[in-house]
Parts: structure tokens; sequence; C-alpha cells
């Protein structure tokens, strides 16, 4: 069994409306020394895989084919062996 | 002229689509349920407005994987005529039917409310009775209708014709002023290199009746009707 972690973020180059609007909302709290933020997702999965590179190679594809849009978006993951 | 219209989990301008096509066009149409692969015997196909599987993940992310969106792609690939409007339009881009995303607002805003657009092109199955450049105004209602492409997938769009609609000014100027959500380029419509497959965020189908103050958006549908009687002489009659 393992546990895939997934994180999406918008491309660098992409304009992130909603992270402007948390940075302003961070400096208007006083936090100005924020530079930049930019708002991503976090993906759970739970796996019935066995095998490691595997279950890599089939959370790679499931990250290219719906959970991350190439065309704005960006995806790394971390895979944790966990016990049933 | 055969009309479909796809049915999403979600789909919620699907009985206006119904109405113009039926009542005000006067032409037999149907409902698509999204688990149906077989659209033979349909002329154009119609992915409605509304929020299909509640927006999740992405907009338009997971009605891309519904079984009938094979037999879209099949259907558009051989000519065939596909609209998507609003969250039909974010579909095909999900699906790839046509290049780019579409991202949140830049106002961050669920944005409601008319809008002026102007006609790129007429020299598309949906616009060829629009003069080109002329302005029409069009209600809009999206969260997520910023249009990204790269930039040199947005160049090529450009240099193709391929922008068929740009938010713009009532006087026809294109400015960041007239631009409600941050697309790039002004964008609100782009149609495929083939030009069969359009997509637009504005409602065409809002505006097509007088009791409703406007019909802008009848001119879409007529020009659907008028490429196709344009076919079918071709087809029949060997004219041009």
């Amino acid at each position: 069994m393992f546990q895939a972690r997934i994180f999406v973020t918008l491309k660098d180059g992409v304009l992130d409306p909603q992270g402007a609007a948390v940075k302003t909302a961070l400096t208007s709290l006083g936090y100005e020394r924020v530079a930049d933020v930019r708002v991503g997702k976090y993906i759970v999965l739970s796996l019935g895989h066995s095998n490691r590179e595997e279950a890599e190679k089939e959370v790679r594809e499931m990250c290219e084919r719906l959970l991350a849009n190439p065309v704005i978006e960006n995806y790394f993951f971390e895979l944790q062996e966990v016990s049933s | 002229m055969r009309f479909g219209i796809v049915v999403f989990p979600g789909s919620n301008c699907d009985m206006d689509c119904y109405h113009v096509i039926d009542q005000v066009l006067g032409h037999p149409v149907s409902y698509i349920w999204h688990q149906e692969k077989d659209l033979t015997g349909f002329d154009c196909i119609i992915l409605p407005g509304g929020f299909s599987y509640g927006d999740y993940l992405r907009s338009g992310a997971i009605a891309r994987f519904s079984p009938v969106m094979e037999a879209v792609a099949e259907f558009a690939a051989k000519g065939g005529l596909v609209l998507g409007i609003c969250n039909g339009f974010q579909i095909l881009l999900e699906a790839g039917l046509l290049p780019g995303a579409m991202m949140r607002n830049n106002c961050l805003q669920f944005r409601c409310q008319d809008v002026y657009l102007k006609v790129e092109t007429n020299e598309t199955p949906f616009t060829n009775i629009y003069r080109a450049g002329e302005v029409i105004r069009m209600p809009i209602a999206h969260g997520e209708g910023n249009y990204y492409a790269a930039p040199e997938a947005l160049a090529e769009l450009e240099e193709n014709g391929q922008v068929v609609f740009r938010y713009c000014t009532p006087g026809g100027e294109v400015t960041t002023e007239a631009n409600p959500n941050g697309s790039c380029n002004n964008i609100a419509g782009i149609c495929n290199k083939e030009r069969n497959v359009l997509g637009l965020m504005p409602h065409p189908e809002r505006c097509a009746e007088e009791i409703l103050g406007n019909t802008d958006g009848k001119k879409l549908f007529l020009s659907i009707l008028s490429w196709w009687e344009g076919q079918r002489c071709e087809e029949v009659l060997g004219c041009g």
C-alpha cells in the first residue's frame, strides 16, 4: 500500500489572481516582507499498489491526464509506503 | 438540421439552448445524456453552460472524460459542428479540442453582466451572417473565464484568424477596461483551425429573442443554419 501526496501548482509566468489577492490580504495584515504568493492544490491518493515503480508510473499518468492541466500547471508528488 | 445538446450532471443552460433551437429556430433538437456514445444523425452538437461535476478539480476537467466526449471528438474530426458555450467552452479546452486553458477571473469575482464583443471574423460556420468587425452585446455569467494560452499558442491563434470574439467597448475598442475577466488578448471566443469547433464564454442563447430585449445571439444560431444550408446546396446540386 502506498500513499501519494500530489502538489499541483501554476506554472511560472502564469498569473495567479488568487495568489495576488492573498498577498494583498497578507500585506494588509502587516506581513510586508511577503514578496509573492502562489496558490495551488494538494491531493492525497491512497493506493492499493504493492509495487513502488508501478505506483509511481500510474500516479504520473493520473497527473498528466486529469489531476493537473499541463497548459497552466506543474505537479510533483511524494510516494510513501503505508501499512494497510 | 438536427441539433443535439449534451447534458452533463450540473449543466444548467441545456434547456435554454433547447428552447432556442426548438422554439426560435424551429429545428429538431434532442438532449444527449453524457453517458451516450453514439452521435449518429446529428449535424451540430452543443455543449451548454453550467457547472458540470460542480466544477470540481478544474472547470470541465471531469466532464471531459464522460463517455460522450469521445464521440464528440470523433464527430468534430469528421467535420461536424461543435459549439461550446461557457462551461461547454471550458470542457472543449480540457478535452484539447480547442487550445489553451481557463483560469479564475482576474477580479476574483463571478461576473454576471452584459458585455460588448467584437466579431473578429465572419469566416466561420458560426458567424457568417455577422459583419466582420461588428460590435454585439451578450450576457456573461462565469467565475472562470480568464482565457490563457502560452505566447506561442496565442500567436498561432491570432495568425490563423481563430480568435472569433473579443471583449470590447460599446464603440468596438479592445481595451483592458472592457475585459471582464483578464483573458489574454481580450479573447471571448475561439475556433479550431478547421473552424468547425467554436467555444465562447458569453451566452448567445440568452439573447436570441425580442422578449429578452436583445437578439444579438440569434445571429450565431442563424449563421449555423445558413452554413448548413450552403453545405447541403453544395452536396445536392454541386453548387458552391
